[in-house]
Protein backbone atom coordinates (compact mmCIF):
# COMPACT_ATOMS: atom_id res chain seq x y z
CA UNK A 1 0.00 0.00 0.00
CA UNK A 2 2.09 3.65 -1.41
CA UNK A 3 1.50 5.84 1.88
CA UNK A 4 -1.04 8.80 2.03
CA UNK A 5 1.17 11.34 0.92
CA UNK A 6 2.50 9.48 -2.65
CA UNK A 7 -1.31 8.70 -3.18
CA UNK A 8 -1.58 12.32 -2.72
CA UNK A 9 1.37 13.39 -4.93
CA UNK A 10 -0.12 10.69 -7.72
CA UNK A 11 -3.41 12.62 -7.26
CA UNK A 12 -1.70 15.97 -8.35
CA UNK A 13 -0.05 14.69 -10.95
CA UNK A 14 -2.62 13.39 -12.26
CA UNK A 15 -4.50 16.55 -12.25
CA UNK A 16 -1.63 18.38 -14.00
CA UNK A 17 -2.49 17.04 -17.19
CA UNK A 18 -5.36 19.19 -17.58
CA UNK A 19 -5.06 22.63 -18.01
CA UNK A 20 -8.24 24.28 -17.78
CA UNK A 21 -10.81 23.61 -15.44
CA UNK A 22 -13.12 21.82 -17.56
CA UNK A 23 -11.13 19.30 -17.92
CA UNK A 24 -10.38 19.12 -14.05
CA UNK A 25 -14.12 18.91 -13.61
CA UNK A 26 -15.06 16.26 -16.21
CA UNK A 27 -12.23 14.06 -14.75
CA UNK A 28 -13.75 14.48 -11.09
CA UNK A 29 -17.19 14.02 -12.60
CA UNK A 30 -15.63 10.71 -13.82
CA UNK A 31 -13.83 9.76 -10.45
CA UNK A 32 -17.25 10.23 -9.42
CA UNK A 33 -19.60 8.25 -11.67
CA UNK A 34 -16.63 5.11 -10.87
CA UNK A 35 -16.83 5.87 -7.10
CA UNK A 36 -17.19 1.98 -5.42
CA UNK A 37 -21.06 2.24 -4.42
CA UNK A 38 -21.85 1.78 -0.91
CA UNK A 39 -23.88 -0.96 0.48
CA UNK A 40 -27.24 0.19 1.11
CA UNK A 41 -27.23 -1.53 4.56
CA UNK A 42 -24.95 1.42 5.36
CA UNK A 43 -26.95 4.55 3.67
CA UNK A 44 -28.27 5.36 7.16
CA UNK A 45 -29.25 8.49 9.19
CA UNK A 46 -26.40 7.88 11.14
CA UNK A 47 -23.96 7.54 8.54
CA UNK A 48 -25.44 10.51 6.91
CA UNK A 49 -23.96 13.81 6.66
CA UNK A 50 -26.09 16.78 5.84
CA UNK A 51 -24.67 19.57 3.93
CA UNK A 52 -27.23 22.40 2.53
CA UNK A 53 -26.76 21.77 -1.01
CA UNK A 54 -25.24 17.98 -1.08
CA UNK A 55 -25.83 14.63 1.38
CA UNK A 56 -22.60 12.68 1.72
CA UNK A 57 -22.61 8.97 3.29
CA UNK A 58 -19.88 7.54 4.98
CA UNK A 59 -19.10 4.03 6.44
CA UNK A 60 -15.90 3.12 8.51
CA UNK A 61 -14.76 -0.34 9.18
CA UNK A 62 -11.59 -1.76 10.88
CA UNK A 63 -9.55 -4.71 8.77
CA UNK A 64 -6.20 -5.71 10.02
CA UNK A 65 -5.12 -2.76 11.45
CA UNK A 66 -6.27 -0.36 8.91
CA UNK A 67 -9.23 1.56 8.32
CA UNK A 68 -11.72 0.93 5.46
CA UNK A 69 -13.74 3.91 3.92
CA UNK A 70 -16.87 3.64 1.65
CA UNK A 71 -19.17 6.62 1.08
CA UNK A 72 -21.57 8.22 -1.82
CA UNK A 73 -23.18 11.45 -2.48
CA UNK A 74 -26.45 12.91 -4.16
CA UNK A 75 -24.54 15.57 -6.34
CA UNK A 76 -21.58 13.68 -8.69
CA UNK A 77 -19.37 16.63 -7.89
CA UNK A 78 -19.28 15.63 -4.61
CA UNK A 79 -18.94 12.29 -5.11
CA UNK A 80 -15.88 13.24 -7.16
CA UNK A 81 -14.06 14.75 -4.66
CA UNK A 82 -15.36 11.99 -1.87
CA UNK A 83 -13.50 9.10 -4.21
CA UNK A 84 -10.65 11.04 -4.38
CA UNK A 85 -10.71 11.07 -0.49
CA UNK A 86 -11.11 7.56 -0.05
CA UNK A 87 -8.75 6.48 -2.63
CA UNK A 88 -6.35 8.51 -0.36
CA UNK A 89 -7.25 7.36 3.19
CA UNK A 90 -8.98 3.69 2.92
CA UNK A 91 -6.47 1.44 3.70
CA UNK A 92 -4.34 3.27 5.62
CA UNK A 93 -3.42 2.97 9.13
CA UNK A 94 -5.73 4.96 11.49
CA UNK A 95 -2.72 6.81 13.20
CA UNK A 96 -1.44 8.25 9.54
CA UNK A 97 -5.26 8.99 8.57
CA UNK A 98 -5.27 11.24 11.87
CA UNK A 99 -2.24 12.94 10.97
CA UNK A 100 -2.71 13.79 7.60
CA UNK A 101 -4.00 16.75 5.40
CA UNK A 102 -6.33 17.47 2.62
CA UNK A 103 -3.90 20.13 0.31
CA UNK A 104 -3.87 18.51 -2.33
CA UNK A 105 -7.13 19.24 -3.13
CA UNK A 106 -6.26 22.78 -2.90
CA UNK A 107 -3.30 21.75 -5.24
CA UNK A 108 -5.43 20.58 -7.68
CA UNK A 109 -7.23 23.66 -7.81
CA UNK A 110 -10.67 22.39 -6.02
CA UNK A 111 -10.04 24.49 -3.18
CA UNK A 112 -13.87 25.97 -3.79
CA UNK A 113 -14.50 22.16 -2.91
CA UNK A 114 -14.09 22.37 0.09
CA UNK A 115 -14.79 25.84 1.64
CA UNK A 116 -17.49 25.87 4.39
CA UNK A 117 -19.53 27.98 2.04
CA UNK A 118 -20.11 25.62 -0.38
CA UNK A 119 -22.20 24.01 2.52
CA UNK A 120 -21.32 20.43 0.51
CA UNK A 121 -20.38 18.32 3.56
CA UNK A 122 -17.67 17.76 2.44
CA UNK A 123 -16.11 19.41 5.22
CA UNK A 124 -17.57 17.74 7.42
CA UNK A 125 -16.84 14.52 5.70
CA UNK A 126 -13.24 14.80 5.85
CA UNK A 127 -14.02 15.40 10.04
CA UNK A 128 -15.89 12.56 10.31
CA UNK A 129 -13.07 10.27 8.37
CA UNK A 130 -10.44 11.59 10.80
CA UNK A 131 -13.04 11.08 14.29
CA UNK A 132 -13.81 7.80 13.05
CA UNK A 133 -9.77 7.02 12.33
CA UNK A 134 -8.79 8.34 16.04
CA UNK A 135 -11.85 6.28 17.27
CA UNK A 136 -9.92 3.08 15.89
CA UNK A 137 -6.89 4.27 17.05
CA UNK A 138 -7.90 4.70 20.59
CA UNK A 139 -9.90 1.36 21.17
CA UNK A 140 -6.06 -0.66 19.42
CA UNK B 1 -39.19 51.93 -22.49
CA UNK B 2 -36.67 51.20 -19.96
CA UNK B 3 -33.32 51.76 -20.77
CA UNK B 4 -31.46 48.95 -19.22
CA UNK B 5 -28.19 49.45 -20.40
CA UNK B 6 -28.11 52.74 -18.54
CA UNK B 7 -29.82 51.32 -15.59
CA UNK B 8 -26.55 48.92 -15.83
CA UNK B 9 -24.14 52.00 -15.79
CA UNK B 10 -25.44 52.07 -12.47
CA UNK B 11 -24.78 48.97 -10.34
CA UNK B 12 -20.78 48.75 -10.10
CA UNK B 13 -20.18 45.41 -8.98
CA UNK B 14 -22.12 44.08 -12.04
CA UNK B 15 -19.16 44.83 -14.28
CA UNK B 16 -16.56 42.22 -13.30
CA UNK B 17 -15.42 38.75 -14.23
CA UNK B 18 -15.82 35.52 -12.96
CA UNK B 19 -13.72 33.01 -13.47
CA UNK B 20 -12.66 34.75 -17.09
CA UNK B 21 -16.49 35.99 -17.61
CA UNK B 22 -18.65 38.82 -18.02
CA UNK B 23 -20.74 38.35 -14.66
CA UNK B 24 -23.59 36.81 -15.02
CA UNK B 25 -26.05 37.77 -11.48
CA UNK B 26 -29.08 35.93 -11.71
CA UNK B 27 -29.42 35.57 -7.45
CA UNK B 28 -31.68 38.18 -7.32
CA UNK B 29 -34.12 36.40 -4.69
CA UNK B 30 -31.27 36.13 -2.56
CA UNK B 31 -29.85 39.62 -2.88
CA UNK B 32 -30.58 42.60 -5.31
CA UNK B 33 -26.88 45.04 -6.28
CA UNK B 34 -27.14 48.21 -5.04
CA UNK B 35 -27.01 51.13 -7.33
CA UNK B 36 -24.76 53.99 -6.91
CA UNK B 37 -26.76 56.28 -5.41
CA UNK B 38 -27.84 53.50 -2.74
CA UNK B 39 -23.60 53.09 -1.98
CA UNK B 40 -23.64 57.46 -2.06
CA UNK B 41 -25.79 57.48 0.37
CA UNK B 42 -24.58 55.39 3.05
CA UNK B 43 -21.74 57.51 2.36
CA UNK B 44 -23.22 60.46 2.50
CA UNK B 45 -24.35 59.52 5.99
CA UNK B 46 -21.22 58.82 7.77
CA UNK B 47 -19.50 61.85 6.14
CA UNK B 48 -21.48 64.51 7.00
CA UNK B 49 -24.61 63.32 9.33
CA UNK B 50 -23.25 60.78 11.71
CA UNK B 51 -25.26 61.13 14.99
CA UNK B 52 -27.30 59.05 16.67
CA UNK B 53 -31.24 59.87 15.77
CA UNK B 54 -33.97 60.70 18.20
CA UNK B 55 -32.31 61.24 21.34
CA UNK B 56 -29.68 64.82 20.56
CA UNK B 57 -30.77 68.56 20.09
CA UNK B 58 -27.65 69.17 17.93
CA UNK B 59 -27.39 70.41 14.75
CA UNK B 60 -26.15 66.56 13.29
CA UNK B 61 -28.41 64.59 15.33
CA UNK B 62 -31.15 66.81 13.70
CA UNK B 63 -30.34 65.93 10.19
CA UNK B 64 -29.76 62.12 10.60
CA UNK B 65 -32.98 61.84 12.64
CA UNK B 66 -35.05 63.79 9.67
CA UNK B 67 -33.21 62.04 6.85
CA UNK B 68 -34.15 58.52 8.88
CA UNK B 69 -37.75 59.60 9.66
CA UNK B 70 -38.11 60.98 6.00
CA UNK B 71 -37.44 57.12 4.95
CA UNK B 72 -40.03 56.00 7.10
CA UNK B 73 -42.47 58.22 5.28
CA UNK B 74 -41.35 57.05 1.76
CA UNK B 75 -41.82 53.61 2.85
CA UNK B 76 -45.19 54.41 4.25
CA UNK B 77 -46.14 56.11 0.81
CA UNK B 78 -44.43 53.06 -0.89
CA UNK B 79 -46.94 50.33 0.66
CA UNK B 80 -49.34 52.79 1.29
CA UNK B 81 -49.90 52.39 4.74
CA UNK B 82 -52.10 55.05 6.51
CA UNK B 83 -49.72 56.42 9.40
CA UNK B 84 -46.30 56.72 9.49
CA UNK B 85 -45.94 55.35 12.97
CA UNK B 86 -47.71 51.67 11.49
CA UNK B 87 -43.66 51.14 9.65
CA UNK B 88 -40.94 49.91 12.35
CA UNK B 89 -37.88 49.50 11.27
CA UNK B 90 -36.40 46.38 11.75
CA UNK B 91 -32.73 44.82 11.04
CA UNK B 92 -34.51 42.61 8.11
CA UNK B 93 -37.54 40.91 6.79
CA UNK B 94 -36.62 37.92 9.08
CA UNK B 95 -37.19 40.34 12.34
CA UNK B 96 -39.81 41.88 11.30
CA UNK B 97 -41.66 38.58 11.73
CA UNK B 98 -39.92 37.22 14.51
CA UNK B 99 -41.17 40.66 16.10
CA UNK B 100 -44.90 39.68 15.12
CA UNK B 101 -44.22 35.82 16.08
CA UNK B 102 -42.47 36.76 19.25
CA UNK B 103 -45.53 39.30 20.19
CA UNK B 104 -48.11 36.75 19.70
CA UNK B 105 -46.52 34.02 22.20
CA UNK B 106 -48.27 36.07 24.81
CA UNK B 107 -51.79 36.54 22.82
CA UNK B 108 -51.99 33.32 21.74
CA UNK B 109 -53.60 30.27 23.98
CA UNK B 110 -54.08 26.42 24.35
CA UNK B 111 -56.24 25.35 21.59
CA UNK B 112 -55.07 28.38 19.23
CA UNK B 113 -54.15 27.71 15.30
CA UNK B 114 -51.87 29.65 13.39
CA UNK B 115 -52.26 28.55 9.83
CA UNK B 116 -48.64 28.85 7.86
CA UNK B 117 -48.66 27.99 4.25
CA UNK B 118 -46.21 24.72 2.48
CA UNK B 119 -44.00 27.13 0.53
CA UNK B 120 -43.08 29.65 3.22
CA UNK B 121 -39.20 30.38 3.88
CA UNK B 122 -37.85 29.10 7.02
CA UNK B 123 -37.79 32.45 8.18
CA UNK B 124 -42.05 31.91 8.22
CA UNK B 125 -41.86 28.79 9.65
CA UNK B 126 -39.92 28.46 12.95
CA UNK B 127 -40.38 31.35 14.49
CA UNK B 128 -44.12 30.77 14.67
CA UNK B 129 -43.47 27.01 15.41
CA UNK B 130 -41.67 28.79 18.50
CA UNK B 131 -44.34 30.99 18.90
CA UNK B 132 -46.93 27.70 19.42
CA UNK B 133 -44.34 25.79 21.46
CA UNK B 134 -44.31 28.79 23.85
CA UNK B 135 -47.86 29.12 23.84
CA UNK B 136 -49.33 25.41 23.52
CA UNK B 137 -50.63 26.75 20.27
CA UNK B 138 -51.01 23.87 16.93
CA UNK B 139 -49.45 25.36 14.03
CA UNK B 140 -51.29 23.88 10.91
CA UNK B 141 -49.58 24.05 6.98
CA UNK B 142 -51.96 25.38 3.99
CA UNK B 143 -51.32 22.71 1.33
CA UNK B 144 -49.64 23.27 -1.85
CA UNK B 145 -50.56 21.33 -5.09
CA UNK B 146 -48.05 19.71 -7.60
CA UNK B 147 -48.29 22.93 -9.84
CA UNK B 148 -47.02 25.30 -6.74
CA UNK B 149 -50.35 26.92 -5.96
CA UNK B 150 -51.88 27.20 -2.73
CA UNK B 151 -55.12 24.89 -2.09
CA UNK B 152 -57.45 27.71 -1.48
CA UNK B 153 -60.56 25.34 -0.23
CA UNK B 154 -58.17 23.47 1.54
CA UNK B 155 -57.24 26.43 3.05
CA UNK B 156 -60.45 27.47 3.57
CA UNK B 157 -61.71 24.50 5.75
CA UNK B 158 -58.39 25.01 7.75
CA UNK B 159 -59.91 28.55 8.63
CA UNK B 160 -62.03 28.47 12.08
CA UNK B 161 -62.80 30.38 15.30
CA UNK B 162 -59.65 28.49 16.17
CA UNK B 163 -57.96 30.43 13.93
CA UNK B 164 -55.71 33.66 15.92
CA UNK B 165 -52.59 34.29 12.53
CA UNK B 166 -52.23 33.03 8.91
CA UNK B 167 -49.04 33.65 7.98
CA UNK B 168 -47.71 33.43 4.10
CA UNK B 169 -45.76 34.78 1.92
CA UNK B 170 -46.80 37.35 -0.76
CA UNK B 171 -44.35 35.37 -3.33
CA UNK B 172 -42.86 32.44 -2.99
CA UNK B 173 -39.21 32.41 -2.75
CA UNK B 174 -38.71 29.03 -4.37
CA UNK B 175 -40.92 28.96 -6.72
CA UNK B 176 -42.16 32.53 -7.38
CA UNK B 177 -45.73 31.89 -6.61
CA UNK B 178 -47.92 34.59 -6.38
CA UNK B 179 -50.33 34.17 -3.68
CA UNK B 180 -54.13 35.31 -3.59
CA UNK B 181 -53.05 37.16 -0.11
CA UNK B 182 -55.71 39.65 -0.65
CA UNK B 183 -58.67 37.11 -0.79
CA UNK B 184 -56.57 34.79 1.98
CA UNK B 185 -57.07 37.96 4.24
CA UNK B 186 -60.26 38.18 3.54
CA UNK B 187 -61.50 34.91 4.55
CA UNK B 188 -59.10 35.13 7.24
CA UNK B 189 -61.01 38.16 8.82
CA UNK B 190 -64.21 36.74 8.83
CA UNK B 191 -63.33 34.16 11.50
CA UNK B 192 -61.17 37.21 13.48
CA UNK B 193 -57.58 35.96 12.53
CA UNK B 194 -55.26 38.15 11.89
CA UNK B 195 -52.78 37.88 8.89
CA UNK B 196 -49.19 38.25 8.48
CA UNK B 197 -47.78 38.54 4.68
CA UNK B 198 -44.10 37.62 4.27
CA UNK B 199 -43.17 40.20 1.27
CA UNK B 200 -39.71 39.72 1.24
CA UNK B 201 -39.37 38.50 -2.55
CA UNK B 202 -43.01 40.85 -3.60
CA UNK B 203 -40.92 44.10 -2.47
CA UNK B 204 -39.22 43.88 -5.55
CA UNK B 205 -41.51 42.40 -8.11
CA UNK B 206 -44.90 44.40 -7.52
CA UNK B 207 -46.65 46.87 -6.09
CA UNK B 208 -48.10 46.60 -2.56
CA UNK B 209 -50.99 48.42 -1.22
CA UNK B 210 -51.29 47.15 2.54
CA UNK B 211 -54.75 49.22 2.64
CA UNK B 212 -55.85 47.50 -0.34
CA UNK B 213 -54.96 44.34 0.87
CA UNK B 214 -55.98 44.87 4.27
CA UNK B 215 -53.07 43.08 5.81
CA UNK B 216 -52.78 43.24 9.59
CA UNK B 217 -48.79 42.99 9.22
CA UNK B 218 -46.59 43.40 6.11
CA UNK B 219 -42.95 42.63 6.09
CA UNK B 220 -40.60 43.81 3.62
CA UNK B 221 -36.72 43.35 3.15
CA UNK B 222 -33.91 46.25 2.12
CA UNK B 223 -31.49 44.60 0.35
CA UNK B 224 -33.78 42.73 -2.27
CA UNK B 225 -35.44 45.93 -3.26
CA UNK B 226 -31.89 47.54 -4.11
CA UNK B 227 -31.21 48.63 -0.75
CA UNK B 228 -28.81 47.56 2.10
CA UNK B 229 -28.78 44.48 4.46
CA UNK B 230 -29.65 44.74 7.86
CA UNK B 231 -32.61 46.96 7.08
CA UNK B 232 -35.81 45.97 6.82
CA UNK B 233 -39.70 47.13 7.75
CA UNK B 234 -42.37 45.94 9.76
CA UNK B 235 -46.07 47.53 8.30
CA UNK B 236 -48.35 46.69 11.19
CA UNK B 237 -51.79 48.09 12.12
CA UNK B 238 -52.47 50.56 14.60
CA UNK B 239 -54.63 48.53 16.38
CA UNK B 240 -52.22 45.39 16.68
CA UNK B 241 -48.95 47.06 17.39
CA UNK B 242 -50.35 48.72 20.62
CA UNK B 243 -51.73 45.32 21.10
CA UNK B 244 -48.58 43.21 21.09
CA UNK B 245 -45.91 43.74 23.99
CA UNK B 246 -42.66 45.01 22.89
CA UNK B 247 -40.12 43.08 21.27
CA UNK B 248 -36.46 43.96 22.97
CA UNK B 249 -36.12 46.22 25.91
CA UNK B 250 -33.90 49.30 25.80
CA UNK B 251 -33.29 52.56 25.28
CA UNK B 252 -35.53 54.34 22.45
CA UNK B 253 -38.64 52.13 23.31
CA UNK B 254 -39.52 53.71 26.51
CA UNK B 255 -41.27 56.91 27.79
CA UNK B 256 -39.88 56.66 31.42
CA UNK B 257 -37.86 53.93 33.13
CA UNK B 258 -37.61 53.43 37.27
CA UNK B 259 -36.42 50.50 39.10
CA UNK B 260 -40.45 50.31 40.00
CA UNK B 261 -42.05 50.44 36.40
CA UNK B 262 -41.13 51.52 32.81
CA UNK B 263 -43.17 52.38 30.85
CA UNK B 264 -43.37 52.19 27.11
CA UNK B 265 -42.83 54.60 24.39
CA UNK B 266 -45.25 55.20 21.87
CA UNK B 267 -45.52 53.89 18.36
CA UNK B 268 -43.35 53.21 16.45
CA UNK B 269 -40.74 53.71 19.20
CA UNK B 270 -41.68 50.69 20.98
CA UNK B 271 -40.37 48.29 18.79
CA UNK B 272 -37.50 50.09 17.95
CA UNK B 273 -34.81 49.48 21.12
CA UNK B 274 -30.85 50.72 20.65
CA UNK B 275 -29.28 52.42 18.64
CA UNK B 276 -30.44 51.24 15.06
CA UNK B 277 -28.84 51.14 11.33
CA UNK B 278 -29.06 54.58 10.73
CA UNK B 279 -27.31 54.43 7.50
CA UNK B 280 -29.40 51.56 6.23
CA UNK B 281 -32.65 53.16 7.06
CA UNK B 282 -31.78 56.47 5.53
CA UNK B 283 -30.19 53.92 2.10
CA UNK B 284 -33.28 52.52 2.17
CA UNK B 285 -34.92 55.02 1.08
CA UNK B 286 -32.88 55.98 -1.91
CA UNK B 287 -33.64 52.90 -3.26
CA UNK B 288 -37.28 52.81 -3.00
CA UNK B 289 -36.78 56.19 -4.80
CA UNK B 290 -34.60 55.06 -7.20
CA UNK B 291 -37.27 52.09 -8.25
CA UNK B 292 -39.94 53.89 -8.07
CA UNK B 293 -38.41 56.91 -10.31
CA UNK B 294 -37.84 53.84 -12.33
CA UNK B 295 -41.74 53.28 -12.28
CA UNK B 296 -42.45 50.33 -10.76
CA UNK B 297 -44.92 48.98 -13.53
CA UNK B 298 -42.78 49.08 -16.13
CA UNK B 299 -40.27 47.37 -13.99
CA UNK B 300 -42.55 44.57 -13.26
CA UNK B 301 -43.51 44.38 -16.72
CA UNK B 302 -39.63 43.96 -18.14
CA UNK B 303 -38.91 41.29 -15.64
CA UNK B 304 -41.88 39.59 -16.30
CA UNK B 305 -40.52 39.59 -19.72
CA UNK B 306 -37.37 38.01 -18.73
CA UNK B 307 -38.73 35.57 -16.80
CA UNK B 308 -41.30 34.27 -19.95
CA UNK B 309 -38.43 34.59 -22.16
CA UNK B 310 -35.99 32.37 -20.04
CA UNK B 311 -38.87 29.48 -19.18
CA UNK B 312 -39.15 29.85 -23.05
CA UNK B 313 -35.56 29.09 -23.91
CA UNK B 314 -35.02 27.09 -21.21
CA UNK B 315 -38.02 24.64 -22.45
CA UNK B 316 -36.08 24.07 -25.39
CA UNK B 317 -33.87 21.84 -23.21
CA UNK B 318 -34.17 18.11 -23.19
CA UNK B 319 -34.96 16.89 -19.56
CA UNK B 320 -35.99 20.22 -18.15
CA UNK B 321 -38.37 20.08 -15.60
CA UNK B 322 -39.70 23.60 -14.30
CA UNK B 323 -40.33 23.18 -10.05
CA UNK B 324 -43.65 25.83 -9.90
CA UNK B 325 -45.53 26.47 -12.58
CA UNK B 326 -48.40 28.45 -10.68
CA UNK B 327 -50.36 30.63 -13.55
CA UNK B 328 -49.45 33.71 -11.43
CA UNK B 329 -45.48 33.82 -11.24
CA UNK B 330 -43.14 36.78 -10.37
CA UNK B 331 -39.24 36.88 -10.54
CA UNK B 332 -38.05 33.44 -10.57
CA UNK B 333 -37.76 30.46 -13.12
CA UNK B 334 -37.20 27.62 -10.29
CA UNK B 335 -35.70 24.51 -12.26
CA UNK B 336 -34.10 20.45 -12.73
CA UNK B 337 -32.55 19.20 -15.75
CA UNK B 338 -33.03 15.65 -15.87
CA UNK B 339 -31.54 13.96 -12.92
CA UNK B 340 -28.82 16.32 -13.02
CA UNK B 341 -28.09 17.36 -8.92
CA UNK B 342 -28.75 21.40 -8.58
CA UNK B 343 -25.49 21.28 -6.72
CA UNK B 344 -23.68 20.34 -9.56
CA UNK B 345 -25.44 22.31 -12.08
CA UNK B 346 -24.64 25.53 -9.91
CA UNK B 347 -20.45 24.57 -9.79
CA UNK B 348 -20.25 24.67 -13.51
CA UNK B 349 -22.01 27.38 -13.99
CA UNK B 350 -20.33 29.34 -11.56
CA UNK B 351 -17.63 28.55 -13.35
CA UNK B 352 -19.43 29.82 -15.94
CA UNK B 353 -19.71 33.24 -14.60
CA UNK B 354 -23.38 32.64 -13.96
CA UNK B 355 -24.65 33.30 -10.36
CA UNK B 356 -27.40 30.94 -9.95
CA UNK B 357 -29.05 29.55 -6.38
CA UNK B 358 -29.39 25.85 -6.06
CA UNK B 359 -30.46 24.15 -3.17
CA UNK B 360 -33.53 24.34 -1.35
CA UNK B 361 -33.56 27.81 -0.78
CA UNK B 362 -34.53 27.97 2.82
CA UNK B 363 -37.83 26.13 1.61
CA UNK B 364 -36.90 22.06 2.62
CA UNK B 365 -40.94 21.26 3.51
CA UNK B 366 -41.40 22.75 -0.70
CA UNK B 367 -38.84 20.33 -1.93
CA UNK B 368 -39.65 17.50 0.79
CA UNK B 369 -43.43 17.66 -0.60
CA UNK B 370 -41.67 17.53 -4.56
CA UNK B 371 -39.15 15.08 -3.41
CA UNK B 372 -36.64 16.86 -4.85
CA UNK B 373 -33.16 17.70 -3.04
CA UNK B 374 -33.54 21.08 -3.97
CA UNK B 375 -33.57 23.20 -7.47
CA UNK B 376 -31.76 25.76 -9.77
CA UNK B 377 -33.33 29.04 -9.21
CA UNK B 378 -32.88 32.07 -11.58
CA UNK B 379 -34.05 34.94 -10.43
CA UNK B 380 -34.00 38.26 -11.80
CA UNK B 381 -34.19 42.24 -11.62
CA UNK B 382 -34.54 45.17 -13.55
CA UNK B 383 -30.70 45.20 -14.34
CA UNK B 384 -30.81 41.59 -15.97
CA UNK B 385 -30.98 41.14 -20.08
CA UNK B 386 -32.06 39.05 -22.65
CA UNK B 387 -28.32 38.31 -23.75
CA UNK B 388 -27.93 37.13 -20.10
CA UNK B 389 -30.54 35.06 -20.46
CA UNK B 390 -28.88 33.27 -23.51
CA UNK B 391 -25.95 32.91 -21.67
CA UNK B 392 -27.56 30.89 -18.63
CA UNK B 393 -29.25 28.82 -21.56
CA UNK B 394 -26.08 28.25 -23.17
CA UNK B 395 -24.10 27.53 -19.77
CA UNK B 396 -27.08 24.69 -18.35
CA UNK B 397 -26.51 22.69 -21.99
CA UNK B 398 -22.92 22.83 -21.49
CA UNK B 399 -23.45 21.94 -17.65
CA UNK B 400 -25.56 18.98 -19.29
CA UNK B 401 -23.35 17.79 -21.65
CA UNK B 402 -20.97 17.54 -18.78
CA UNK B 403 -22.90 15.84 -16.21
CA UNK B 404 -24.87 14.03 -18.53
Amino acid sequence: MASIQDIQQDIIDEFDMFEEWMGKYEHIIDLGKSLPLIKEQFKTKDNLIKGCQSRVWLHAQQQDGTVLYTADSDAIMTKGIIALLVRTFSGQKAQDIVQADTEFINQIGLKEQLSPTRANGLVSMVKQMKLYALAFQSQN
Amino acid sequence: MLDIQHIRTQFPTLHQEVNGHPLVYLDNGATTHKPQVVIDAISHYYEKQNSNIHRGVHHLSQLATDAYEASRETIRQHLNAERSHEIIFTKGNTEAINLVANGFRSLLKEGDEVLVSAMEHHSNIVPWQMACESASATLKVIPMNEMGELEIDSYKSLLSDKTKVVAVNHISNALGTINPVKQMIQWAHEVGSAVLVDGAQAGPHCSIDVQDLNADFYCISGHKVYGPTGIGALYGKEEWLKKLPPYQGGGEMIATVSFKETTYADLPHKFEAGTPNIAGGIALKTAIDWLNALGLEKVVAYEKELVDYATQELSKIEGMRFIGQATEKAGVVSFLVGDIHPYDMGMILDKLGIAVRTGHHCAQPVMDQLCIPGTVRASFAVYNTKEEVNRLVEGVKKAKMMLS
